[in-house]
């Protein structure tokens, strides 16, 4: 489904370049592939090598076969590709309800809008008219991006760092929230994250460190390599 | 009335006929209906001067009165005064708004002058639209001034609206607020071309535990200039707030200017302004969603000024 062929990127910094990503190649045809590896290695760059937010210094991206490198993010995501943001945006005036049916990219009913609301564990009548602005949780915000990528329903869905400050009532929902997208979709998700819990649900755990790929493979191959990691404390490791 | 002044009677008071309740319309400066009720009563004014006086019985409660003013004819030139004697206890909505159609090469100008005298604890909500429209090259110029006196008690709301279509608009309110008095202006506006908009407000809280929040939300595009000026005086223990929150496109430019003044230990007052453009990562999200760049901008300006 997408395929990635050698992506590089740099970024230019005191007039040197230094490299972001460092010639990655990556094939997602599995259900759940979770991305991780150490803070600062890459993994956001590359979801966003991904949507079309970030353009690859060099390499090609193909989705479907089609080469997408030189599209943008809007045709990207009309192809299939969609990108829940580790952090999400604000809108003053904008209302839960205006994104959701922006998401659906069609007119829907409320209670449409309401059941999308209900899986990401949220109260639809509390929430469907609220603006999306600071009025709003880091929490409830995190919850009503994810809400958005249900809502689109596309063969690829991006998720960075989705767990990141929902508590742990919701973990549980979340890993429901994928299985589900994945059953109504039979498409792909991809997953940044440090959570072993979420690396347990993978079909393929793709580490990346320092702009490389560094391993790929199944959590069984993978989970190991990251537990055993010379850095890793051991007083805690000792623990898992 | 034509079809024109139909549509632009619909733009600004969202009327499609003859309102309910009391009712004033002026088209091209003569009046075109009028309607007064047992609890309000409309009548001409006899100083001299252009415009009505609304006089609302003490008690008068769920009550509305609409005053729109449509002008289609190019040129026209008018200042109107209209004032509200609102009586002690009531609870009403009033609904004014001028629109413009011009289709000729000559400036179309209203100055519409509304003062209010609102009575002890009674609530008013006051609704005012300004449209512009028209093919020609005759500007539409308009300046509406709002004078608010607030008696003890009493709660106002201002909702003010500019969305199209005016060239030129100075908009001047000046409040004066009594004990426990609260009042609560919400201003909405968006310019585009060569247009300029002035925003002037003064609000003088003069009672012991009355407040004011000023709120305005804008939009400036293209080529357009924005003025917002806000001055707060608190003269008594009170409470006030006022805030401008501007987005900046293309060539255009706001100036927000805010002038709080205590004059009394317990006044209370805060400013907030922000001007900026769109921020990247609202357009990218929206773009996410398969929404064009275009789009993305659409959607987030006309949130923000919903």
């Amino acid at each position: 489904m997408l395929e990635l062929k050698h992506i590089s990127y740099e970024v230019e910094e005191q007039n040197s370049n230094v490299a972001i990503l460092r010639d990655i190649s990556l094939t997602i045809e599995d259900k759940f592939v979770a991305v991780t590896g150490p803070n600062g290695g890459g993994k956001s760059t590359l979801a966003k090598v991904i949507a079309g937010i970030l353009t690859p210094t060099s390499g090609q991206i193909l989705f479907d076969g089609e080469d997408i490198t030189g599209q943008d993010i809007t045709e990207r995501a009309k192809k299939g590709i969609s990108f829940a943001f580790q952090q999400p945006v604000r809108f003053k005036g904008l209302t839960v309800r205006d994104l959701l049916t922006m998401a659906y990219g069609r007119k829907t009913s409320v209670s449409e809008i309401c059941e999308v609301l209900s899986e990401v564990g949220l109260c639809a009548r509390d929430y469907v008219n609220r603006e999306v602005n600071a009025s709003l949780s880091g929490g409830e915000l995190k919850r009503i991006e994810i809400a958005m990528i249900i809502a689109r329903g596309t063969k690829l869905s991006v998720f960075d760092e989705p767990e990141a400050g929902i508590d742990l009532w919701s973990f549980n929902n979340l890993i429901r929230v994928f299985e589900k997208l994945h059953e109504d979709v039979q498409g792909s998700i991809l997953i940044i994250s440090h959570q072993e819990r979420i690396l347990n649900i993978a079909d393929k755990i793709v580490m990346i460190a320092d702009g490389r790929l560094e391993a790929e493979g199944s959590k069984d191959e993978i989970l190991p390599k990251l537990l055993n990691a010379p850095s890793a404390c051991k007083v805690l490791t000792d623990k898992l | 009335m034509d079809l024109i002044q139909k549509n632009l009677l619909e733009q600004i008071a969202g009327l499609h006929e003859i309102p309910e309740g009391a009712y004033n319309i002026r088209a091209n400066g003569q009046s075109a209906g009028r309607n007064s009720t047992a609890h309000i009563e409309i009548v001409t004014k006899t100083d001299g001067k252009s415009g009505i006086d609304i006089k609302i019985q003490p008690g008068t409660k769920k009550e509305s009165v609409h005053i729109p003013v449509v002008l289609s004819q190019s040129g026209l030139k008018e200042s109107v005064y209209n004032d509200f004697f609102i009586g002690e206890d009531c609870d009403i909505t009033i609904v004014a708004g001028c629109g413009i159609h011009n289709c000729g090469v000559d400036m179309s100008e209203h100055s519409g002058i509304h003062t209010f005298y609102v009575g002890k604890n009674s609530r008013v909500r006051y609704i005012e639209k300004h449209y512009g429209e028209g093919d020609g090259r005759g500007e539409n110029v308009m300046n509406p001034s709002t004078v608010i006196h607030l008696d003890e008690g009493a709660y106002m709301e201002m909702d003010t609206m500019q969305i199209k279509g005016i060239d030129s608009t100075v908009r001047t309110t000046r409040a004066d607020l009594a004990a426990d008095a609260t009042l609560v202006i919400r201003e909405k506006i968006m310019t585009h071309g060569t247009q300029t908009a002035k925003t002037d407000f003064e609000v003088d809280m003069n009672g012991a535990g009355s407040s004011a929040n000023v709120i305005s939300r804008s939009v400036a595009k293209e080529s357009s200039h924005q003025i917002f000026l806000s001055r707060i005086n608190g003269n008594n223990q009170c409470a006030g707030h006022t805030e401008c929150d501007a987005i900046i496109m293309d060539a255009a430019s706001v100036s927000a200017i805010p002038e709080l003044t205590a004059n009394h230990v317990e006044a209370n007052l805060i400013h907030e302004a922000a001007i900026g453009k769109i921020a990247g990562e609202q357009l990218i999200k929206l773009m996410t969603l398969g929404l064009t760049e275009k789009e993305a901008e659409e959607q987030i300006v006309n949130g923000f000024l919903k």
